[in-house]
């Protein structure tokens, strides 16, 4: 049912074609109004080798959507295969061609036989948010495009985390995943980023193993791709951030995929020396300030919710005061998240709350005693109500406008290294 | 044009004023044929993506300080609202006032498009006009909420019984038109319908309506004026309801972008007889001083102004025509919206810079008086020529055009344009600040501008040497109208 969405974080399931701008050389190909692409981005790292303003569309008018858009939807991928060199076309759907019945699906199919692959995902906007978008998009890819084979490599994993673009690190992120899984020897595909594109989608089917990184998104991936291809897969929801995390995952890992312990616990401590000796040189100035509190308040989807609570919880001590979720997590999915912030050091219990009104989160942000200045990491809207308590403000959550980030990423021991650095960035800064 | 004020649709651009989105021609051919009455504008069967009417429409209603948007329909349309809510508090900052505008979604999903939502609606405006006390309320529908046919007419009827600050019903169905400065016109109805009010009895007033996008140029706009007793009321960047209210009682309406501007300007003269400057646009110095000299003319004020011109002549031209001497026989493509466009064509032919192809997004064949567009009639009246096309950026066409003619600078106003241009190899430069060309200090700047954009041309040089191009060579053999299909 409709309600009232205030100061949204998410976009809608067409936001989706953020997620095949992330696969080099894919390219959406839009059946919706004329200016869904423009909306559906922004400048953060959106000039590629496409562009959301180069996407062909078929920009859906008045008459289409009384006589149906079919017709123009097939002469625009006939003609996006003349003029664009893709390797992978992707239609997208928008409201207009699926409340007015246009059967896409029947177009597309037209171009089976084509010299390059077009695939078809449904994403209009009433049908979910832009993370539901994202996993249709990668369902179409396994469904549509995905051969059956009895081929397995030995040693490689394919690694799944959460929404590009809408995931502000998502480039930074994938990359110091694949290199921290890469160090306990195994072989990593990626299908998402630099140099990621349809040789990795190939690949899919060849691995080992899934490994997702994330609360919730791609879980429905992973699991289509165990039924059609026998892959099995570890479901991690933690994004790791700093030691304690980091180790855990790799850990995790490493005995999901039957690496050798010694060699993982190896990587572990080369990795931890070198992150406590950075900490150790910084504790003076973690302890010693006066302006960060031990309470914190994050405001972001599940995965850096999450995240960030065990980080600040786990590695560095402070104290969770309310966290909300705010991607509109499906309601199945719900319980099993809210337990893992029950999971966090000395029985330590963060409440966590799944929130899209932005004014509800804003009143109880405003309302919690945090016996002194805030910590509040969130959306670009918290800022002014951090301001207005004289807390601690961090921009790490979509709409993102504090911020320029171009590969830089919060995973793993250098990730929570960065993070703090951007926490005391800001604190060092004010003085009180 | 007639406008009518009890409906709160407004036709389309192409329904009123004729306007087109694919032409390929010359632009003295554009001008006769639109002069005449026999311009058709054509279709495409391939095109790319361009703007939503909604983005524009509701963001200049968002830039109204301490109102409230209600848009109706899935996350994707009220995504706006990200930006919406930044730029309120950057732009409020700047000029040193508080917004508490206010922009939120309906989060519309699979039910309600079968069983509707107007329900949920009506409790949504409520409660929004709860929180936050808004000056005004502006319910939006969208492509869903257009098509399965919400009736948010009644419901904004309804709830005004109950709320005591206008409610105001705003038809952004995306589809509805390709030109997305139909959202201009759709606006400023809206704001003409429940904002402004009838002039109070007695009020003698030095304002003008100053139609424009984010005031960057108001401090020194108000100081000019003040040489002609007249005071600037600049819309609707951080206007307030308040004096929106009042736009009725100003000397005269004018604006930096007729594409922007035209539907007020007109309505207001309808209306409440506030007279709209009629000119070519304040771009360089010919523009500057035919506006300026219309203003005169308009509120009286001539013999002030001719002062002023004169003055300002002595300070800048001298300056000006030093630096045409380093830009004599550059050529330039150009792809900007009409209000533009054709002025930006006429600023570069008077700084010496050759226009070898100029593209407008849309063309309005006449405007709302019936009358050609000033720019075009200029342009024709001093018989300046150059190859012309009409696209709504259409990415494809730039760079069949920019790859053709390797021309020394592509200049352009939207946002992920000029990128393609330097992966071309082309300086790009963007003219994104509406006020960047703006009488004789700000031509003079532009000037030096464009000569920095030329001379270093290393960022252009190193992306482009290191950038494939997506478009495959067979396009590029291509003529740019392979795809324009006459209208049915």
């Amino acid at each position: 049912m409709a309600k009232l969405l205030d100061k949204q974080r998410y976009k809608c399931a067409l936001g989706a074609m953020q997620t095949v701008q992330a696969i080099e050389r894919a390219l959406p190909i839009l059946h919706s109004g004329p200016g869904c692409a423009q909306k559906l981005s922004e400048s953060t790292g959106s000039s590629g080798y496409f562009s959301p303003n180069i996407f062909p569309c078929t920009s859906i008018n008045e008459k289409d959507v009384v006589f149906g858009g079919v017709k123009k939807l097939d002469s625009t991928i006939e003609n996006a295969l003349k003029v664009i060199d893709a390797d992978l076309y992707v239609v997208l759907t928008g409201c207009i061609p699926e409340i007015v019945g246009d059967d896409s699906g029947e177009v597309v199919s037209r171009y089976e036989g084509s010299k390059k692959p077009v695939i078809y995902a449904p994403t209009a906007g009433f049908k979910g948010n832009n993370y539901k978008g994202h996993e249709q998009v990668v369902n179409a890819i396994i469904n549509q495009y995905l051969q059956k084979t009895e081929e397995k490599e030995e040693g490689l994993v394919n690694i799944w985390a959460d929404v590009p673009y809408q995931d502000l690190f998502w480039l930074g992120n994938l990359r110091e995943l694949e290199k921290l899984v890469g160090e306990l020897g195994l072989k990593t595909n990626v299908i998402f980023g630099y140099k990621k594109g349809i040789k990795n989608i190939d690949a899919i089917p060849k691995a080992q193993y899934n490994i997702l990184v994330s609360p919730w998104v791609g879980l429905t991936n992973v699991k289509k791709l165990e039924k059609k291809f026998g892959t099995p897969y570890l479901h991690y929801k933690t994004l790791p951030i700093g030691a304690t995390e980091t180790s855990k995952f790799l850990r995790a890992v490493a005995e999901f995929t039957k690496v050798d312990k010694e060699k993982t616990e190896a990587v572990i401590k080369k990795h931890e020396d070198y992150y406590y000796y950075l900490i150790e040189r910084y504790a003076d100035l973690f302890l010693e300030n006066r302006v960060i509190n031990k309470q914190f308040t994050v405001v972001a989807d599940a995965q850096y919710t999450l995240a960030i609570t065990k980080f600040l919880a786990n590695d560095l001590g402070l104290i969770p005061a309310k966290q909300f979720i705010t991607d509109d997590t499906p309601k199945n999915y719900r319980e099993e998240i809210a337990a893992e912030f029950k999971n966090l050091n000395y029985d330590i219990n963060a409440e966590v709350a799944f929130e899209t009104d932005g004014f509800k989160i804003h009143e109880e942000i405003k309302n919690h005693d945090y016996h002194g200045y805030p910590l509040v990491l969130g959306g670009y809207y918290e800022k002014e109500i951090t301001e207005s308590l004289k807390g601690n403000y961090l921009n790490i959550s979509w709409p993102v406008q504090n911020k320029v980030v171009f590969d830089s990423f919060y995973v793993g021991y250098s990730g929570g290294i960065r993070l703090i650095e951007d926490i005391y960035t800001v604190a060092v800064q004010r003085f009180n | 044009m007639s406008v009518n004020l009890s409906n709160s649709n407004v036709a389309t651009r192409e329904n009123r004023i004729g306007s087109i989105t694919g032409y390929v021609g010359s632009l003295k051919d554009l001008a006769t044929q639109s002069q005449c009455g026999t311009l058709k504008g054509c279709s495409r069967c391939f095109s790319q993506s361009s703007t939503c009417l909604s983005m524009c429409g509701l963001s200049q209603l968002a830039a109204i300080r301490d109102v409230a948007i209600i848009h109706h329909g899935p996350a994707g349309c009220s995504v706006t609202g990200a930006g919406s809510y930044y730029m309120s508090k950057v732009m409020s900052k700047k000029r040193g006032v508080t917004s508490d505008t206010v922009y939120v979604g309906t989060d519309m999903n699979e039910n309600d498009t079968i069983f509707g939502s107007t329900e949920s609606l009506r409790k949504i405006i409520f409660e929004v006009n709860k929180r936050y006390s808004p000056k005004a309320i502006f319910v939006s529908s969208s492509c869903a909420t257009g098509i399965i046919g919400e009736d948010i007419d009644s419901i904004v009827e309804e709830v005004r019984e109950e709320i005591s600050v206008p409610v105001v019903a705003v038809h952004c169905e995306g589809f509805k038109s390709r030109i997305w400065a139909t959202g201009f016109d759709i606006s400023d109805h809206a704001v003409m319908q429940s904002i402004v009010q009838p002039p109070r009895e007695g009020i003698k007033s030095n304002k003008i309506n100053f139609k424009n996008f984010f005031e960057s140029a108001r401090p020194e706009i108000i100081e000019m004026f003040k040489n002609f007793d007249l005071e600037p009321v600049f819309l609707y960047c951080n206007s307030t309801v308040e004096e929106l209210s009042h736009l009725s009682e100003s000397l005269a309406t004018t604006c930096i972008c007729g594409t922007l501007g035209n539907y007020l300007g007109n309505a207001l003269e309808e209306k409440y007889n506030v007279p709209y400057v009629r000119s070519i646009n304040q771009c360089g110095i010919k523009g500057f001083e035919t506006w300026l000299r219309e203003i005169g003319k308009v509120t009286g004020r001539s013999e002030k102004i001719e002062k002023y011109i004169q003055a300002e002549r002595e300070k800048y031209i001298p300056q000006i025509e030093e630096i045409k001497k380093e830009l004599r026989g550059l050529t330039a493509v150009i792809g900007m919206g009409p209000g533009y466009t054709f002025e930006v064509s006429r600023v570069l032919d008077e700084l010496g810079i050759k226009v070898v192809w100029a593209l407008a997004w849309h063309y309005d064949k006449k405007y709302e008086n019936g009358d050609v567009p000033p720019s075009m009639k200029y342009l024709l009246d001093n018989d300046i020529d150059f190859e012309a096309s009409v696209a709504d950026q259409q990415n494809y066409e730039v760079m069949n055009i920019l790859n053709r003619y390797k021309p020394d600078m592509y200049l352009s106003r939207h946002p992920g344009s000029t990128v393609w241009a330097i992966k071309n190899g082309t300086p790009a430069i963007y003219v994104a600040d509406e006020y960047m060309i703006f009488g004789y200090k700000h031509t003079l700047e532009f000037a030096k501008t464009i000569l920095d954009a030329v001379k270093n041309r290393s960022f252009e040089e190193n992306l482009a040497k290191r950038s494939k191009l997506p478009y495959t060579d067979w396009w590029y053999e291509q003529k740019v109208d392979t795809f324009l299909e006459e209208t049915k």
